[in-house]
Protein backbone atom coordinates (compact mmCIF):
# COMPACT_ATOMS: atom_id res chain seq x y z
CA UNK A 1 0.00 0.00 0.00
CA UNK A 2 2.91 2.34 0.44
CA UNK A 3 5.09 1.22 -2.40
CA UNK A 4 3.32 2.91 -5.24
CA UNK A 5 4.85 6.35 -5.28
CA UNK A 6 8.55 5.65 -5.14
CA UNK A 7 9.33 8.18 -7.76
CA UNK A 8 7.70 11.15 -6.16
CA UNK A 9 10.94 11.49 -4.25
CA UNK A 10 12.90 13.25 -6.94
CA UNK A 11 11.34 16.53 -7.83
CA UNK A 12 14.28 18.73 -8.72
CA UNK A 13 13.76 22.14 -7.20
CA UNK A 14 14.19 24.82 -9.80
CA UNK A 15 17.05 26.73 -8.26
CA UNK A 16 19.75 29.02 -9.46
CA UNK A 17 19.44 32.44 -10.91
CA UNK A 18 16.37 32.63 -13.06
CA UNK A 19 17.17 34.41 -16.30
CA UNK A 20 13.93 36.31 -16.64
CA UNK A 21 12.89 39.10 -14.38
CA UNK A 22 9.85 38.15 -12.38
CA UNK A 23 6.73 40.14 -13.00
CA UNK A 24 4.63 41.22 -10.10
CA UNK A 25 0.92 40.65 -10.41
CA UNK A 26 -1.27 43.62 -9.52
CA UNK A 27 -1.58 43.82 -5.74
CA UNK A 28 -5.30 43.11 -5.67
CA UNK A 29 -5.05 39.86 -7.57
CA UNK A 30 -2.01 38.89 -5.55
CA UNK A 31 -3.93 39.30 -2.31
CA UNK A 32 -6.87 37.30 -3.63
CA UNK A 33 -4.60 34.45 -4.71
CA UNK A 34 -3.05 34.44 -1.26
CA UNK A 35 -6.42 34.31 0.49
CA UNK A 36 -7.90 31.72 -1.86
CA UNK A 37 -6.84 28.57 0.06
CA UNK A 38 -8.11 30.14 3.27
CA UNK A 39 -11.55 30.38 1.71
CA UNK A 40 -11.54 27.19 -0.35
CA UNK A 41 -10.36 24.86 2.42
CA UNK A 42 -13.27 25.49 4.83
CA UNK A 43 -15.66 25.26 1.87
CA UNK A 44 -14.22 21.89 0.84
CA UNK A 45 -14.38 20.63 4.43
CA UNK A 46 -18.01 21.74 4.73
CA UNK A 47 -18.84 20.00 1.46
CA UNK A 48 -17.14 16.82 2.65
CA UNK A 49 -18.90 16.77 6.02
CA UNK A 50 -22.22 17.78 4.43
CA UNK A 51 -21.99 15.01 1.84
CA UNK A 52 -21.00 12.60 4.58
CA UNK A 53 -23.97 13.55 6.77
CA UNK A 54 -26.22 13.35 3.71
CA UNK A 55 -25.04 9.83 2.91
CA UNK A 56 -25.68 8.71 6.46
CA UNK A 57 -29.05 10.33 7.15
CA UNK A 58 -30.69 10.40 3.72
CA UNK A 59 -29.35 7.25 2.06
CA UNK A 60 -29.28 5.47 5.40
CA UNK A 61 -25.92 3.68 5.36
CA UNK A 62 -25.39 1.41 8.35
CA UNK A 63 -23.45 3.16 11.11
CA UNK A 64 -21.09 0.20 11.30
CA UNK A 65 -19.97 1.04 7.81
CA UNK A 66 -20.12 4.81 7.99
CA UNK A 67 -20.80 6.51 11.32
CA UNK A 68 -22.35 9.97 11.31
CA UNK A 69 -19.95 12.95 11.55
CA UNK A 70 -21.37 13.90 14.91
CA UNK A 71 -20.72 10.40 16.32
CA UNK A 72 -17.13 10.61 15.13
CA UNK A 73 -16.81 14.03 16.71
CA UNK A 74 -18.15 12.71 20.01
CA UNK A 75 -15.77 9.79 19.88
CA UNK A 76 -12.90 12.16 19.15
CA UNK A 77 -13.79 14.34 22.13
CA UNK A 78 -14.05 11.22 24.33
CA UNK A 79 -10.63 10.08 23.17
CA UNK A 80 -8.99 13.44 23.76
CA UNK A 81 -10.53 13.92 27.19
CA UNK A 82 -10.06 10.26 28.18
CA UNK A 83 -6.34 10.76 28.73
CA UNK A 84 -4.94 7.44 27.53
CA UNK A 85 -4.83 8.64 23.92
CA UNK A 86 -1.96 11.02 24.63
CA UNK A 87 0.37 8.16 25.32
CA UNK A 88 -0.49 6.65 21.92
CA UNK A 89 -0.01 10.04 20.24
CA UNK A 90 3.33 10.46 21.90
CA UNK A 91 4.51 6.96 20.93
CA UNK A 92 3.62 7.41 17.28
CA UNK A 93 5.08 10.91 17.20
CA UNK A 94 8.29 9.61 18.75
CA UNK A 95 8.60 6.84 16.17
CA UNK A 96 7.95 9.21 13.26
CA UNK A 97 10.29 11.95 14.44
CA UNK A 98 13.17 9.69 15.43
CA UNK A 99 12.87 7.73 12.18
CA UNK A 100 12.69 10.95 10.18
CA UNK A 101 15.72 12.51 11.85
CA UNK A 102 17.74 9.34 11.26
CA UNK A 103 16.64 9.38 7.61
CA UNK A 104 17.61 13.04 7.17
CA UNK A 105 21.06 12.54 8.66
CA UNK A 106 21.89 9.22 7.00
CA UNK A 107 20.15 10.16 3.74
CA UNK A 108 22.03 13.47 3.45
CA UNK A 109 25.40 11.90 4.17
CA UNK A 110 24.78 8.94 1.84
CA UNK A 111 23.40 11.19 -0.89
CA UNK A 112 26.34 13.56 -0.63
CA UNK A 113 28.87 10.72 -0.80
CA UNK A 114 27.14 8.93 -3.68
CA UNK A 115 26.68 12.24 -5.50
CA UNK A 116 30.38 13.00 -5.37
CA UNK A 117 31.97 9.55 -5.71
CA UNK A 118 30.84 8.49 -9.14
CA UNK A 119 32.37 5.00 -9.13
CA UNK A 120 30.70 4.16 -5.83
CA UNK A 121 27.33 5.27 -7.14
CA UNK A 122 27.81 3.17 -10.27
CA UNK A 123 28.84 0.16 -8.21
CA UNK A 124 25.89 0.45 -5.85
CA UNK A 125 23.26 1.50 -8.35
CA UNK A 126 21.77 -1.95 -9.04
CA UNK A 127 21.57 -2.64 -5.32
CA UNK A 128 19.98 0.74 -4.70
CA UNK A 129 17.38 0.21 -7.40
CA UNK A 130 16.60 -3.25 -6.02
CA UNK A 131 16.20 -1.83 -2.52
CA UNK A 132 13.93 0.90 -3.80
CA UNK A 133 11.72 -1.47 -5.72
CA UNK A 134 11.23 -3.88 -2.85
CA UNK A 135 8.00 -3.16 -0.96
CA UNK A 136 9.72 -2.26 2.25
CA UNK A 137 6.68 -2.68 4.48
CA UNK A 138 7.00 -6.40 3.78
CA UNK A 139 10.00 -6.33 6.09
CA UNK A 140 8.01 -5.27 9.12
CA UNK A 141 7.39 -8.83 10.38
CA UNK A 142 11.12 -9.48 10.10
CA UNK A 143 11.90 -6.32 12.07
CA UNK A 144 9.38 -7.42 14.67
CA UNK A 145 11.18 -10.76 14.98
CA UNK A 146 14.51 -8.98 15.28
CA UNK A 147 13.60 -5.97 17.40
CA UNK A 148 10.41 -7.01 19.13
CA UNK A 149 6.99 -5.43 19.34
CA UNK A 150 8.32 -2.19 20.84
CA UNK A 151 9.02 1.10 19.13
CA UNK A 152 12.39 0.14 17.62
CA UNK A 153 10.97 -1.80 14.70
CA UNK A 154 8.65 1.13 13.82
CA UNK A 155 11.43 3.69 14.07
CA UNK A 156 13.48 1.61 11.66
CA UNK A 157 10.54 1.27 9.28
CA UNK A 158 9.89 5.02 9.34
CA UNK A 159 13.59 5.73 8.78
CA UNK A 160 13.88 3.31 5.85
CA UNK A 161 10.84 4.69 4.07
CA UNK A 162 11.94 8.31 4.55
CA UNK A 163 15.56 7.57 3.66
CA UNK A 164 15.21 6.96 -0.09
CA UNK A 165 13.54 10.19 -1.23
CA UNK A 166 15.99 12.19 0.87
CA UNK A 167 19.07 10.34 -0.36
CA UNK A 168 18.00 10.52 -4.01
CA UNK A 169 17.31 14.23 -3.80
CA UNK A 170 20.58 15.02 -2.08
CA UNK A 171 22.46 12.97 -4.68
CA UNK A 172 20.79 15.00 -7.39
CA UNK A 173 21.44 18.23 -5.49
CA UNK A 174 25.14 17.58 -5.03
CA UNK A 175 25.45 16.98 -8.77
CA UNK A 176 23.38 20.00 -9.71
CA UNK A 177 25.73 22.59 -8.26
CA UNK A 178 25.89 25.19 -11.01
CA UNK A 179 29.08 25.03 -13.11
CA UNK A 180 29.20 28.78 -13.40
CA UNK A 181 29.01 29.06 -9.62
CA UNK A 182 31.83 26.55 -9.34
CA UNK A 183 33.93 28.64 -11.74
CA UNK A 184 33.39 31.66 -9.51
CA UNK A 185 34.70 29.81 -6.47
CA UNK A 186 37.62 28.26 -8.37
CA UNK A 187 38.49 31.60 -9.89
CA UNK A 188 38.68 33.05 -6.40
CA UNK A 189 40.90 30.20 -5.27
CA UNK A 190 38.37 29.20 -2.60
CA UNK A 191 39.35 26.45 -0.16
CA UNK A 192 37.46 23.14 0.08
CA UNK A 193 35.74 24.29 3.25
CA UNK A 194 34.75 27.69 1.82
CA UNK A 195 33.38 26.02 -1.31
CA UNK A 196 31.27 23.76 0.88
CA UNK A 197 30.07 26.57 3.15
CA UNK A 198 29.32 29.23 0.55
CA UNK A 199 28.34 27.12 -2.45
CA UNK A 200 27.69 23.40 -2.04
CA UNK A 201 25.66 23.46 1.17
CA UNK A 202 23.35 26.35 0.26
CA UNK A 203 22.76 25.05 -3.26
CA UNK A 204 21.96 21.54 -1.93
CA UNK A 205 19.60 22.72 0.83
CA UNK A 206 16.57 23.05 -1.48
CA UNK A 207 17.09 19.42 -2.53
CA UNK A 208 17.39 18.26 1.06
CA UNK A 209 14.07 19.95 1.79
CA UNK A 210 12.42 18.53 -1.32
CA UNK A 211 13.43 15.10 -0.02
CA UNK A 212 12.42 15.91 3.55
CA UNK A 213 8.93 16.99 2.50
CA UNK A 214 8.35 13.60 0.92
CA UNK A 215 10.31 11.88 3.69
CA UNK A 216 8.16 13.13 6.56
CA UNK A 217 5.04 11.79 4.87
CA UNK A 218 6.73 8.42 4.30
CA UNK A 219 7.93 8.33 7.90
CA UNK A 220 4.34 8.67 9.14
CA UNK A 221 3.30 5.84 6.83
CA UNK A 222 6.18 3.66 8.03
CA UNK A 223 5.39 4.15 11.71
CA UNK A 224 1.66 3.54 11.33
CA UNK A 225 1.94 0.50 9.11
CA UNK A 226 4.50 -0.84 11.56
CA UNK A 227 2.00 -0.44 14.38
CA UNK A 228 -0.73 -2.07 12.30
CA UNK A 229 1.29 -5.18 11.71
CA UNK A 230 3.24 -5.67 14.88
CA UNK A 231 2.41 -3.17 17.54
CA UNK A 232 1.16 -3.04 21.06
CA UNK A 233 0.71 0.71 21.37
CA UNK A 234 0.54 3.90 19.31
CA UNK A 235 -2.17 5.39 17.11
CA UNK A 236 -1.77 2.72 14.42
CA UNK A 237 -2.38 0.05 17.01
CA UNK A 238 -5.38 1.99 18.30
CA UNK A 239 -6.83 1.77 14.78
CA UNK A 240 -6.46 -2.00 14.93
CA UNK A 241 -8.00 -2.12 18.42
CA UNK A 242 -10.98 -0.02 17.27
CA UNK A 243 -11.44 -2.33 14.32
CA UNK A 244 -11.41 -5.42 16.52
CA UNK A 245 -13.97 -3.80 18.80
CA UNK A 246 -16.04 -2.88 15.73
CA UNK A 247 -16.03 0.69 17.07
CA UNK A 248 -16.42 2.54 13.76
CA UNK A 249 -16.74 6.05 15.26
CA UNK A 250 -13.48 5.62 17.17
CA UNK A 251 -11.78 4.18 14.09
CA UNK A 252 -12.72 7.30 12.18
CA UNK A 253 -11.70 9.53 15.06
CA UNK A 254 -8.22 8.02 15.17
CA UNK A 255 -7.86 8.46 11.43
CA UNK A 256 -8.78 12.14 11.85
CA UNK A 257 -6.09 12.41 14.52
CA UNK A 258 -3.55 10.79 12.21
CA UNK A 259 -4.48 13.20 9.44
CA UNK A 260 -4.01 16.15 11.77
CA UNK A 261 -0.68 14.81 12.98
CA UNK A 262 0.56 14.22 9.45
CA UNK A 263 -0.46 17.71 8.37
CA UNK A 264 1.25 19.35 11.34
CA UNK A 265 4.47 17.44 10.73
CA UNK A 266 4.46 18.35 7.06
CA UNK A 267 3.74 21.97 7.96
CA UNK A 268 6.68 21.93 10.37
CA UNK A 269 9.04 20.80 7.61
CA UNK A 270 7.69 23.40 5.18
CA UNK A 271 8.00 26.11 7.79
CA UNK A 272 11.61 25.17 8.47
CA UNK A 273 12.23 25.35 4.73
CA UNK A 274 10.73 28.82 4.55
CA UNK A 275 12.97 29.98 7.36
CA UNK A 276 16.15 28.42 6.00
CA UNK A 277 15.89 29.05 2.26
CA UNK A 278 13.72 32.14 1.83
CA UNK A 279 15.61 32.92 -1.38
CA UNK A 280 14.52 29.78 -3.23
CA UNK A 281 11.87 29.77 -5.96
CA UNK A 282 9.86 27.07 -4.18
CA UNK A 283 9.50 29.43 -1.23
CA UNK A 284 9.27 32.91 -2.68
CA UNK A 285 6.74 31.54 -5.09
CA UNK A 286 7.02 32.11 -8.80
CA UNK A 287 3.30 32.07 -9.48
CA UNK A 288 2.44 29.62 -12.25
CA UNK B 1 45.27 56.11 -20.07
CA UNK B 2 45.16 57.64 -23.55
CA UNK B 3 47.46 56.22 -26.08
CA UNK B 4 48.56 57.35 -29.49
CA UNK B 5 50.03 54.61 -31.54
CA UNK B 6 50.57 54.59 -35.29
CA UNK B 7 47.54 53.69 -37.31
CA UNK B 8 48.80 50.35 -38.55
CA UNK B 9 47.72 46.84 -37.99
CA UNK B 10 50.56 44.72 -36.80
CA UNK B 11 50.94 41.18 -38.01
CA UNK B 12 51.72 38.40 -35.61
CA UNK B 13 55.35 37.65 -35.39
CA UNK B 14 56.08 41.33 -35.61
CA UNK B 15 54.10 42.16 -32.52
CA UNK B 16 55.93 44.80 -30.56
CA UNK B 17 55.91 44.68 -26.83
CA UNK B 18 53.44 47.24 -25.60
CA UNK B 19 55.68 50.22 -25.68
CA UNK B 20 56.29 52.01 -22.45
CA UNK B 21 54.34 49.49 -20.42
CA UNK B 22 55.90 46.64 -18.53
CA UNK B 23 54.17 43.37 -19.44
CA UNK B 24 51.78 42.16 -16.79
CA UNK B 25 50.42 39.06 -18.47
CA UNK B 26 52.74 37.05 -20.64
CA UNK B 27 51.44 34.17 -22.73
CA UNK B 28 54.19 32.10 -24.34
CA UNK B 29 53.67 29.24 -26.76
CA UNK B 30 50.38 28.14 -25.26
CA UNK B 31 48.73 25.06 -26.76
CA UNK B 32 45.48 23.51 -25.71
CA UNK B 33 44.39 20.08 -26.89
CA UNK B 34 41.10 18.60 -25.74
CA UNK B 35 40.55 14.88 -25.66
CA UNK B 36 37.25 14.48 -27.46
CA UNK B 37 35.44 11.27 -28.25
CA UNK B 38 36.60 11.44 -31.85
CA UNK B 39 40.27 12.01 -31.24
CA UNK B 40 41.89 15.26 -30.31
CA UNK B 41 40.62 18.77 -30.76
CA UNK B 42 43.29 21.39 -31.16
CA UNK B 43 41.66 24.37 -29.46
CA UNK B 44 44.69 26.64 -29.28
CA UNK B 45 47.94 26.52 -31.14
CA UNK B 46 51.12 28.33 -30.21
CA UNK B 47 49.59 31.47 -28.77
CA UNK B 48 51.98 34.28 -27.82
CA UNK B 49 50.63 37.42 -26.26
CA UNK B 50 52.08 40.11 -24.10
CA UNK B 51 49.70 42.37 -22.24
CA UNK B 52 50.87 45.57 -20.62
CA UNK B 53 49.93 47.00 -17.25
CA UNK B 54 46.66 48.92 -17.39
CA UNK B 55 46.07 47.88 -20.97
CA UNK B 56 42.62 46.98 -22.32
CA UNK B 57 42.76 44.01 -24.69
CA UNK B 58 39.79 42.64 -26.63
CA UNK B 59 39.80 39.08 -27.93
CA UNK B 60 37.53 38.66 -30.96
CA UNK B 61 36.82 35.87 -33.39
CA UNK B 62 34.15 33.51 -34.61
CA UNK B 63 32.72 30.98 -32.25
CA UNK B 64 35.05 28.04 -31.86
CA UNK B 65 38.17 30.14 -32.38
CA UNK B 66 39.35 29.42 -28.85
CA UNK B 67 38.86 32.87 -27.35
CA UNK B 68 36.99 31.53 -24.35
CA UNK B 69 39.52 28.72 -24.00
CA UNK B 70 42.31 31.30 -23.95
CA UNK B 71 40.51 33.35 -21.33
CA UNK B 72 39.85 30.30 -19.16
CA UNK B 73 43.52 29.43 -19.34
CA UNK B 74 44.42 32.99 -18.34
CA UNK B 75 41.92 32.74 -15.48
CA UNK B 76 43.36 29.47 -14.24
CA UNK B 77 40.15 27.52 -14.84
CA UNK B 78 41.84 25.42 -17.50
CA UNK B 79 45.40 24.14 -17.67
CA UNK B 80 47.31 24.72 -20.92
CA UNK B 81 48.52 21.55 -22.64
CA UNK B 82 51.88 23.23 -23.14
CA UNK B 83 53.35 26.69 -22.94
CA UNK B 84 53.44 29.10 -20.03
CA UNK B 85 51.40 31.96 -18.67
CA UNK B 86 52.98 34.38 -16.25
CA UNK B 87 51.36 37.14 -14.27
CA UNK B 88 53.77 39.76 -12.93
CA UNK B 89 56.55 37.38 -13.83
CA UNK B 90 55.10 34.55 -11.77
CA UNK B 91 54.05 31.35 -13.45
CA UNK B 92 50.33 30.68 -13.04
CA UNK B 93 50.58 26.93 -13.55
CA UNK B 94 53.15 24.76 -11.86
CA UNK B 95 53.32 21.21 -13.11
CA UNK B 96 49.62 21.09 -13.95
CA UNK B 97 48.67 22.65 -10.61
CA UNK B 98 46.99 26.00 -10.32
CA UNK B 99 49.16 28.50 -8.52
CA UNK B 100 46.44 30.13 -6.42
CA UNK B 101 48.79 32.85 -5.19
CA UNK B 102 49.48 34.11 -8.69
CA UNK B 103 45.73 34.41 -9.25
CA UNK B 104 45.07 36.47 -6.15
CA UNK B 105 45.17 39.64 -8.24
CA UNK B 106 42.69 38.38 -10.86
CA UNK B 107 39.06 39.38 -11.15
CA UNK B 108 36.69 37.32 -13.30
CA UNK B 109 33.42 38.21 -14.99
CA UNK B 110 31.53 35.56 -16.94
CA UNK B 111 28.83 35.59 -19.58
CA UNK B 112 26.30 34.80 -16.85
CA UNK B 113 26.36 36.92 -13.74
CA UNK B 114 26.70 33.72 -11.65
CA UNK B 115 25.50 35.44 -8.52
CA UNK B 116 24.62 33.11 -5.66
CA UNK B 117 20.84 33.26 -5.26
CA UNK B 118 21.09 32.59 -1.52
CA UNK B 119 23.09 35.75 -0.85
CA UNK B 120 21.98 39.36 -1.07
CA UNK B 121 23.65 41.62 -3.61
CA UNK B 122 25.92 43.00 -0.88
CA UNK B 123 26.93 39.50 0.25
CA UNK B 124 27.53 38.45 -3.35
CA UNK B 125 29.70 41.47 -4.06
CA UNK B 126 31.67 40.96 -0.86
CA UNK B 127 32.06 37.18 -1.29
CA UNK B 128 35.73 37.44 -2.42
CA UNK B 129 36.41 39.55 0.68
CA UNK B 130 34.74 36.95 2.88
CA UNK B 131 37.03 34.30 1.42
CA UNK B 132 39.96 36.56 2.27
CA UNK B 133 38.85 36.85 5.87
CA UNK B 134 37.80 40.51 5.79
CA UNK B 135 35.57 41.42 8.74
CA UNK B 136 31.84 41.67 8.19
CA UNK B 137 31.59 45.39 8.86
CA UNK B 138 34.36 46.22 6.39
CA UNK B 139 32.72 43.97 3.80
CA UNK B 140 29.42 45.79 4.09
CA UNK B 141 31.10 49.16 3.72
CA UNK B 142 32.99 48.01 0.63
CA UNK B 143 29.84 46.48 -0.90
CA UNK B 144 27.93 49.72 -0.44
CA UNK B 145 30.79 51.62 -2.07
CA UNK B 146 30.82 49.23 -5.05
CA UNK B 147 27.04 49.34 -5.45
CA UNK B 148 27.48 53.06 -5.87
CA UNK B 149 30.29 52.60 -8.40
CA UNK B 150 28.39 50.21 -10.67
CA UNK B 151 25.11 52.09 -10.40
CA UNK B 152 23.22 49.85 -7.99
CA UNK B 153 22.84 52.13 -4.98
CA UNK B 154 20.19 50.97 -2.55
CA UNK B 155 20.17 47.38 -3.82
CA UNK B 156 22.52 46.02 -1.17
CA UNK B 157 19.85 43.93 0.52
CA UNK B 158 18.04 42.80 -2.62
CA UNK B 159 18.35 39.21 -3.82
CA UNK B 160 19.69 38.51 -7.34
CA UNK B 161 16.27 37.27 -8.48
CA UNK B 162 14.84 40.72 -7.88
CA UNK B 163 17.26 42.33 -10.34
CA UNK B 164 17.20 42.57 -14.12
CA UNK B 165 19.88 40.90 -16.26
CA UNK B 166 21.85 44.11 -16.69
CA UNK B 167 21.75 44.88 -12.99
CA UNK B 168 22.92 41.38 -12.14
CA UNK B 169 25.81 41.71 -14.54
CA UNK B 170 26.79 44.97 -12.86
CA UNK B 171 26.74 43.24 -9.49
CA UNK B 172 29.01 40.56 -10.97
CA UNK B 173 31.44 43.26 -12.11
CA UNK B 174 31.30 44.81 -8.64
CA UNK B 175 32.11 41.40 -7.15
CA UNK B 176 35.15 41.11 -9.43
CA UNK B 177 36.28 44.59 -8.44
CA UNK B 178 35.74 44.10 -4.70
CA UNK B 179 39.36 43.30 -3.91
CA UNK B 180 40.88 45.76 -6.39
CA UNK B 181 42.27 43.19 -8.81
CA UNK B 182 45.13 44.25 -11.03
CA UNK B 183 43.84 42.08 -13.86
CA UNK B 184 40.22 41.82 -14.94
CA UNK B 185 39.21 38.95 -17.24
CA UNK B 186 35.79 39.21 -18.86
CA UNK B 187 34.15 36.53 -20.98
CA UNK B 188 31.40 38.10 -23.12
CA UNK B 189 30.02 39.76 -20.01
CA UNK B 190 27.38 41.70 -21.92
CA UNK B 191 26.52 39.01 -24.47
CA UNK B 192 23.11 38.32 -22.99
CA UNK B 193 22.06 41.97 -22.74
CA UNK B 194 19.98 44.01 -25.15
CA UNK B 195 21.79 46.50 -27.41
CA UNK B 196 20.86 49.61 -25.44
CA UNK B 197 21.89 48.21 -22.08
CA UNK B 198 25.04 46.90 -23.68
CA UNK B 199 26.02 50.36 -24.93
CA UNK B 200 25.52 51.76 -21.48
CA UNK B 201 27.47 48.97 -19.84
CA UNK B 202 30.35 49.53 -22.27
CA UNK B 203 30.49 53.21 -21.34
CA UNK B 204 30.43 52.32 -17.67
CA UNK B 205 33.12 49.69 -18.11
CA UNK B 206 35.33 52.29 -19.78
CA UNK B 207 34.88 54.58 -16.78
CA UNK B 208 35.56 51.77 -14.32
CA UNK B 209 38.68 50.79 -16.25
CA UNK B 210 39.92 54.37 -16.20
CA UNK B 211 39.24 54.69 -12.47
CA UNK B 212 40.50 51.32 -11.33
CA UNK B 213 43.48 51.31 -13.67
CA UNK B 214 43.34 47.53 -14.00
CA UNK B 215 44.52 45.51 -16.95
CA UNK B 216 41.51 44.11 -18.80
CA UNK B 217 41.17 41.16 -21.16
CA UNK B 218 37.72 41.23 -22.72
CA UNK B 219 36.29 38.43 -24.87
CA UNK B 220 33.52 39.33 -27.31
CA UNK B 221 32.25 38.34 -30.72
CA UNK B 222 31.19 41.89 -31.53
CA UNK B 223 33.86 43.77 -33.45
CA UNK B 224 32.25 47.10 -32.61
CA UNK B 225 32.32 46.36 -28.92
CA UNK B 226 35.89 45.09 -29.11
CA UNK B 227 37.14 48.22 -30.89
CA UNK B 228 35.14 50.56 -28.72
CA UNK B 229 36.68 49.26 -25.50
CA UNK B 230 40.16 48.16 -26.42
CA UNK B 231 43.63 49.60 -26.69
CA UNK B 232 44.49 46.61 -28.87
CA UNK B 233 42.21 44.08 -30.53
CA UNK B 234 43.45 40.50 -30.80
CA UNK B 235 41.80 38.58 -33.64
CA UNK B 236 41.72 34.81 -33.33
CA UNK B 237 40.98 32.31 -36.09
CA UNK B 238 39.69 28.79 -35.57
CA UNK B 239 40.93 25.27 -36.32
CA UNK B 240 43.28 25.42 -34.57
CA UNK B 241 42.70 28.59 -32.58
CA UNK B 242 45.57 30.99 -33.07
CA UNK B 243 46.23 34.69 -33.18
CA UNK B 244 45.76 36.11 -36.65
CA UNK B 245 46.43 39.74 -35.95
CA UNK B 246 46.80 42.31 -33.22
CA UNK B 247 45.36 45.70 -34.08
CA UNK B 248 45.94 48.85 -32.05
CA UNK B 249 42.98 51.19 -31.73
CA UNK B 250 44.33 54.73 -32.09
CA UNK B 251 41.18 56.41 -30.86
CA UNK B 252 41.43 58.88 -28.00
CA UNK B 253 39.75 58.26 -24.64
CA UNK B 254 37.30 58.77 -23.16
CA UNK B 255 35.24 57.40 -26.01
CA UNK B 256 31.56 58.12 -26.40
CA UNK B 257 28.87 56.56 -28.54
CA UNK B 258 29.62 59.25 -31.18
CA UNK B 259 33.16 57.94 -31.38
CA UNK B 260 31.80 54.98 -33.27
CA UNK B 261 30.90 57.24 -36.18
CA UNK B 262 34.40 58.70 -36.57
CA UNK B 263 36.59 57.64 -39.46
CA UNK B 264 39.42 56.34 -37.27
CA UNK B 265 37.01 54.05 -35.49
CA UNK B 266 35.36 52.91 -38.69
CA UNK B 267 38.75 52.25 -40.31
CA UNK B 268 39.75 49.84 -37.56
CA UNK B 269 36.36 48.12 -37.61
CA UNK B 270 36.45 47.74 -41.40
CA UNK B 271 39.94 46.28 -41.36
CA UNK B 272 39.02 43.73 -38.69
CA UNK B 273 35.84 42.79 -40.48
CA UNK B 274 37.82 42.34 -43.69
CA UNK B 275 40.28 40.05 -41.94
CA UNK B 276 37.46 37.97 -40.52
CA UNK B 277 35.92 37.61 -43.98
CA UNK B 278 39.21 36.52 -45.51
CA UNK B 279 39.20 33.29 -43.55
Amino acid sequence: MTTLDRRTGTTPPAGGSTPARREKAPGERDGLMRALPLISTPVLLLLLIGGWQFTVSVIGVSQFILPAPLDVWRSLVDLLTGGTIWRDVWITLYEVLLGFVIAVVVGTVAGAVLGRVVWLERALQPALVALQVIPKVAFIPIFVIWFGFGTTSKVIMAAILAFFPIMLNVMLGVRSVDRGHRDVMRGLGASRWATFRDLELPSTLPYIFAGAEVGIVFAVIGAIVGEYLGGSEGLGHLVVRSLNALDAPQLFAVIVLLAIMGSLLYAAVTLTKRLLIPWHDSVSGVSP
Amino acid sequence: MTISEPDVAVRPGAVPATEGRPAQLEVTGVDKVYQARRGEVHALSNVDLSIGRGEFISLVGRSGCGKTTLLRILAGLLAPSSGTVTADGESTWRGGKRNDEAFAQFGLVFQDANLFPWYTIADNIALPLKLRGVARRARRARAAELCELVGLPGFENAYPRELSGGMRQRAAIARALSYDPKILLMDEPFGALDALTRDRMNLELQTIHAQAGATVVFVTHSINEAVFLADRVVLLTPRPGRIRSITPVPVARPRSLETETTTEFQTVVRRLRHELDEE
